[in-house]
């Protein structure tokens, strides 16, 4: 195999990857959440801090508030939008923040800054349809306890956090048992084609007047203030002071009705929030920013290189230490099944977890999506190495050996090339599996076709979605077709005349 | 000259072979004859370091077989198995100039080895080009003793190279192999089951029984002068029924 001439190649491509300096004084690097107000936010912030002259880097969408929330102290974000009651209930729970002065001094030990409230309060509530809340006469969330046989469903943020769905069962007492996690954007589809009764919401969706729904007071007072605010890193405050406080105009300048207004605009209306945000800043702080909008092909050129490049990557270095790992497991039987068992052990985690288990080692970005996928892509590859070594028959083995053979020379020049066929389908196999999964790679920030399949989730188009589906589809296709015609490469002719014969 | 001295190799519980000393002279075909598990295979392999005895010494031309010298000494024998043992990844002339290229042969050199080798085999030249997935039985058991032959070693070890084929090939190849041991007058050790093949090769037939050599010597002292009941009875189960069938007639 021609793995030697490939390895400088590669080593070139890892270095000018990693080398692509920028200005660090003027650079900033903006987070946001994966629903649309904490991207619109993370737009205004863009533009703001790109009006004032600083290199924006701006990774929106991201999986969670745990992959920000470490993406920040880590420093792959310097700045992302967050609520007051997610980080007193979820990224500080267990500190028992009770003001606003004790939030700034805990953020302060990690190094955190924290702006002021951006001047609306997005809390958690719940909803259901108004026609379905007026005919069972539920008005707070204390009614529901009347009513057990109410579908719930929830965001898995939601089911898991502090102030979530546990909380609020014991807090309420709530008798219901049909509960299930899903998207947040998917509940409101959810809600409307009445496959579940009650969601959890935020108080600034724009749903709530487009699908008519009637918020449940919660009389209980159980869920916090969840008052937008901007956390940031310290070390931005001394490294780009002028672009920090441009930024922090924001601060008490988008009232909750404003807010409400802008996601509407998104969700509703189709308008991008760049736009929107273009539109605020003009609007409230005179500034004219003029964002350039790609288009189709600019999306789908810059997702390919994205995804090509987590691709090519990951199953490159996979191939490389694959291959020698499969040998070694064939040549040391016991430690061979060692090796196999935790290689297969990696497949078993689900591919989500493995992700976002990268990030405290690796940050966020396309360098723990990298080496989640290269692992990902151990198992085939190394499995399909040590088979194929393995089922060489034993004549065939032994004649080599009884030339007088080394063993390196009978590796090299008998068994790697019989074991061939099955390596390649390894690495077919492989090479399929980090397509498919490289579109996860979005949630930890790393782009690719992942992107526009988030933005799409999360917009309901179904356009945005096809964007990144189709050409992911299309791209494991081509690889698979690629690694076919490599078999006439790698695959010696008499083993595919053999195969012909049989 | 060849000699195994007090060899034993067992598998688990099964004794394979049990102390055996046997000489295998230069230049002479001897070959190892008994029934199936009897230990003759096992016995081939132990010559050529595939498998390591239990106990005992094996002496190549005045060399212990160590797994220090095992890769040389191999280079001064030739193997050939009963389906030949080819690899399918490489063409007729690839099987047969593998060693030679990786040695560093020059490639005239290696041309004309193979076209002696050719003409000894009569392997056609035509199918040099061929993979043995190509190319008839009888012809891969030609580029099987070929490739053997590459390094022009003293010593050639055979295991049933003629099991898997039928009586015609059969019996124009034990013509020609018979004639290419006489002109190349190396050692050979070959064995086989049947005792009208021993009888056609061998200078030396020996005979084994669950690891123990039962009787070594000429085919005509163990027919005549069985040193024991088996040697008879292994004779006469492999006699042919035609014989008996020209006994009634006449």
């Amino acid at each position: 195999m021609n793995l030697l001439k490939v390895l400088p190649i590669l080593f070139i491509i890892i270095c000018t990857s990693c080398s692509s300096s920028h200005d660090s004084q003027k650079e900033i690097k903006i987070g946001s959440k994966k629903f649309t107000e904490s991207v619109i936010i993370g737009d205004i912030i863009s533009q703001l801090a790109t009006s004032q002259g600083a290199d924006v880097e701006y990774r929106k969408e991201l999986g969670g508030t745990r992959v920000l929330w470490n993406g920040l102290l880590g420093g792959d974000i310097d700045i992302y939008p967050e609520y007051t009651g997610t980080v007193t209930q979820e990224i500080l729970s267990d500190k028992n923040i009770t003001n606003q002065r004790e939030l700034k001094e805990e953020l302060a030990k990690y190094k955190i800054g924290i702006s002021q409230p951006l001047g609306f309060n997005n809390t958690y509530a719940l909803g259901m349809k108004r026609e379905n809340a007026d005919k069972l006469g539920i008005k707070t969330i204390s009614d529901l306890k009347e009513h057990p046989e109410l579908k719930f469903g929830f965001t898995n943020e939601f089911m898991n956090r502090g102030d979530g769905w546990p909380s609020l069962r014991s807090a309420y007492s709530l008798p219901q048992q049909n509960v299930q996690g899903l998207d947040h954007d998917l509940a409101y589809r959810g809600l409307d084609s009445g496959h579940i009764d009650v969601i959890d919401l935020y108080s600034t969706d724009a749903e709530i007047s487009y699908y008519n729904l009637k918020v449940l007071d919660d009389d209980e007072k159980h869920f916090e203030d969840y008052f937008a605010v901007l956390l940031y890193r310290k070390d931005l405050e001394n490294r780009n002071p002028e672009t920090l406080s441009t930024i922090l105009k924001l601060e008490q300048n988008i009232p909750e009705q404003k807010m409400v207004e802008m996601n509407a605009s998104v969700k509703i209306d189709g308008i991008s929030e760049k736009t929107v945000a273009s539109n605020y800043l003009k609007e409230t702080h005179k500034i004219e920013t003029n964002p350039a909008e790609e288009n189709f092909f600019g999306r789908l050129y810059r997702n390919t290189l994205q995804h090509l490049f987590l691709v090519a990557i990951s199953l490159s270095t996979a191939i490389i230490v694959s291959i020698p790992l499969g040998i070694f497991a064939y040549q040391n039987k016991k430690v061979g099944h060692l090796v196999l068992g935790v290689v297969g052990i990696i497949q078993t985690l689900p591919s989500l977890a493995l992700l976002v288990f990268m990030i405290p080692f690796f940050g966020i970005g396309a360098v723990p999506a990298i080496v989640a996928l290269f692992l990902y892509s151990l198992l085939p590859i190394v499995r399909n190495t040590y088979s194929g070594l393995k089922d060489i028959p034993r004549e065939i083995r032994e004649s080599g050996e009884a030339l007088g053979l080394t063993p390196f020379a009978r590796l090299r020049l008998i068994e790697l090339p019989l074991a061939s066929r099955s390596i390649v389908s390894g690495i077919k196999t492989s090479a399929v599996i980090n397509v498919g999964t490289a579109t996860l790679g979005a949630l930890i920030g790393a782009g690719g076709y992942g992107q526009p399949i988030l933005t799409g989730i999360r917009l309901d188009n179904m356009g945005l979605i096809l964007e990144g589906a189709i050409p992911a589809a299309v791209l494991a296709l081509l690889v698979q077709g690629l690694f076919d015609l490599s078999e006439r490469v790698f695959v010696p002719l008499g083993l595919r005349l053999e195969e012909e014969k049989h | 000259m060849i000699n195994l001295l007090n060899i034993s190799k067992d598998y688990g519980e099964n004794h394979a072979v049990k102390s055996i000393d046997l000489i295998i002279e230069t230049g002479k075909t001897t070959v190892l004859i008994g029934p199936s598990g009897c230990g003759k295979s096992t016995i081939l392999r132990i010559i050529i370091g595939l498998i390591t005895p239990e106990r005992g010494e094996v002496h190549i031309e005045g060399d212990t077989l160590t797994s220090d010298n095992l890769i040389l000494l191999r280079r001064k024998m030739g193997y050939v198995i009963q389906e030949g043992g080819l690899f399918p990844n490489l063409t007729a002339q690839g099987n047969v100039s593998l060693m030679a290229s990786y040695l560093g042969w020059d490639k005239n050199r290696i041309q004309k080895r193979i076209s002696e080798l050719c003409d000894l085999t009569k392997f056609p030249k035509d199918a040099l080009t061929r993979y043995p997935i190509q190319i008839s039985g009888g012809q891969r058991q030609r580029l099987s003793l070929m490739r053997a032959l590459m390094l022009d070693p003293d010593i050639l070890l055979l295991d049933e190279p003629l099991g898997a084929l039928d009586p015609l090939i059969r019996s124009e190849l034990q013509n020609d192999l018979k004639e290419i041991f006489s002109t190349l007058g190396k050692t050979v050790v070959m064995v086989t089951h049947d005792i009208g093949e021993a009888a056609f090769f061998g200078d030396k037939v020996v005979l084994i029984k669950e690891g123990r050599i039962i009787q070594e010597g000429k085919i005509y002292d163990l027919a005549k002068k069985p040193s024991d009941p088996f040697v008879t009875t292994f004779i006469n189960a492999q006699r042919s029924h035609l014989a008996s069938i020209g006994d009634k007639s006449s």
